[in-house]
């Protein structure tokens, strides 16, 4: 079971303001979820090695040299904010 | 110029071929369909042919697929307006290839649902019954395609989002082996799971626009291409092809949608092949890692969506962090909270070994009950949805209910492997599909024999002015067989 108080920890961790209402949503949505996850714990996976990748793939490398790139203005244009070619944020504040 | 509307992408390029048609006079025909749309499949639709118009007809593509200079928003809020400044590689390689851009597809918002109800900007309509969804993630894709408002589509499938739409909506959908098709260019949605593939009106289709997508890209280190060029398939007969069938006894899987898989079954004997029942022991509890992973690569690459280098940004704020937390509060769908919560939880301190370490665990047991399955068919076979299409706003109350409508198809994102879905058939007056699914780079075998199989089955797609039969009276009346234009 989820707890108001981790629902408001995750979404710290997660950059999400949620209202009350998504709160208390939330706690009992994840809960239910998670409960549901644990269904893979009926299986037997003891010295089951995890698997991140499902292809067989190599160390793909390639030629380190010199390429165009993006020019900045290009970069900067979808920006909601821009100054002196950079991307403008607010204060950090207290943080 | 209608009469268009009966041809598959394939004959279409061939009337291109043979001079009897301008590309220009093909792409305003699409267009002209595409922007008088009105199931809610497209967020953009290209104004004028472009001069890349070629040797094959345009293309819808998914919202998420990165075009320069055109709206790409992964139908979300939070990236409204956004004009990437390049283009997704398989964007690139149709273009290549001779077909245009004909418009950008609603989808659910990142890629996120099964219904394509988690859209920012309104739902799609299934052309087959406009009060039901065309399926989802690719949702816009699949009902382009059926409802004659598109040739052909892509899509993109992480746990399904090509192959249950294409299912729900009466069309092929082919999501290729991970690492087919370069990523490039995609906004992500669970980086070790999504693959592009295409939406198409019949196999053959699908066969021609995979020779298209695949290959190995440099932008994507991941990719891998496919070892041999992709024919078009030609087979008539499954004489010694070994059918292994999956889930036909599953809890939740509708009756009369069964009773069409089990018609298909009798088909591929009929064919010359054979059909025995496969055991995936992992599979049931194992889709459960689904849930975590597909979540957990999710929170990590919706991460970037803070308001600083493109996108929304919130008014309200009065230092960075309120400005994050409010920017990505306005601006994602309630979807798209619920798995980014999902995967934080997952993810952090204490919960990663248990969640997201056992989850990669149970992928590796889903791969080694597939790869004990092909020591004894060349093919595992399922329904590719456990019902046909829902009404709307059915399911959009129970977030679990929904998620497990995706239970036939996300095994073998899981294990990396391809699979087609084929109409097969009706239930009630909708569309059924019939899934195939074979061993990592089996997309010419598999292929193959869904074209056998669609030559037999015989389907042919929603009519004009369909009109569904009351589901109550019908459901056994309409019989397996498609209605015929």
């Amino acid at each position: 079971m989820i707890e108001r108080d981790q629902v408001l920890h995750v979404a710290r961790l997660a950059r999400l303001r949620l209202s009350d209402e998504e709160v208390a949503r939330m706690a009992g949505e994840l809960s239910h979820i998670l409960e549901h996850v644990e269904t893979m714990n009926q299986l037997d996976l003891d010295g089951v090695e995890p698997t991140s990748h499902v292809v067989a793939l190599e160390n793909v490398l390639r030629d380190d040299v010199p390429r165009p790139s993006l020019a900045p203005e290009t970069a900067l244009e979808q920006a909601p904010d821009v100054a002196d070619g950079g991307f403008r944020v607010p204060s950090p504040g207290r943080g | 110029m209608s009469e268009l509307l009966s041809l598959t992408a394939a004959d279409q390029a061939e009337r291109l071929r043979a001079g009897e048609l301008g590309a220009g006079e093909l792409f305003e025909f699409w267009r002209d369909r595409a922007q008088a749309d009105d199931l809610g499949c497209y967020l953009w639709v290209a104004d004028e042919a472009p001069a890349d118009a070629g040797s094959l007809p345009p293309v819808a593509v998914k919202d998420l697929f990165c075009v320069e200079g055109v709206p790409s928003a992964a139908a979300s809020r939070i990236l409204e307006g956004y004009r990437p400044p390049y283009t997704a590689t398989s964007v690139a390689n149709l273009r290549r290839a001779g077909a245009p851009v004909l418009g950008k597809t609603n989808q659910d918002e990142f890629a996120m649902g099964s219904s394509n109800e988690n859209s920012g900007f309104g739902p799609v309509r299934n052309p087959w019954d406009r009060e039901r969804v065309p399926g989802g993630s690719s949702g816009g894709s699949a009902a382009a395609v059926a409802g004659g408002r598109a040739p052909w589509a892509i899509g993109t499938d992480t746990g399904g989002s090509i192959r249950q739409p294409a299912s729900l909506c009466g069309i092929v959908g082919l999501k290729p082996t991970y690492g087919a098709v370069s990523r490039y260019g995609m906004i992500a949605f669970a980086s070790s799971l999504d693959q592009c593939g295409p939406l198409t009106r019949d196999v053959t289709d699908a066969a021609l626009m995979l020779g298209i997508l695949q290959g190995r890209d440099p932008c994507d280190s991941t990719s891998l291409g496919l070892p041999d060029p992709v024919e078009l398939p030609t087979a008539e007969r499954l004489d010694g092809l070994r059918f292994g069938a999956w889930g036909l006894d599953e809890e939740g899987l509708d009756p009369d949608v069964a009773a069409v898989v089990r018609t298909t079954l009798g088909r591929i004997e009929e064919l010359g092949g054979s059909v025995q029942e496969t055991q995936l022991p992992s599979a049931g509890p194992g889709i459960a890692a689904y849930y975590v992973i597909a979540p957990a690569e999710a929170s990590a690459n919706l991460a970037r969506y803070d308001g600083v280098r493109y996108g929304y940004r919130t008014e309200n704020f009065d230092d960075l962090l309120s400005m994050y937390e409010n920017t990505r509060a306005e601006g994602f769908g309630a979807e798209v909270k619920r798995r980014i919560m999902i995967g934080t939880y997952a993810l952090s301190s204490g919960y990663y070994e248990a969640y997201y370490g056992t989850a990669q665990k149970v992928r590796t047991k889903i791969a080694q009950d597939f790869a004990a399955a092909f020591e004894q068919v060349d093919f595992v076979v399922t329904p590719t949805s456990p019902t046909v299409a829902f009404e709307l706003g059915e399911r959009t109350a129970d977030p679990l209910a929904m998620y497990l409508s995706d239970y036939f198809t996300v095994p073998m994102p899981l294990a990396g492997i391809p699979a087609v879905s084929i109409p097969c058939g009706l239930s009630a007056g909708l569309p059924v599909g019939f899934q195939i699914a074979g061993p990592a780079f089996s997309e010419a075998r598999i292929l193959d024999a869904a074209y056998a199989l669609e030559r037999a089955i015989g389907f042919e797609g929603v009519p004009v002015d369909y009109v569904r039969p009351d589901a109550e009276s019908s459901s056994h009346d309409a019989g397996p067989e498609a209605p015929r234009r």
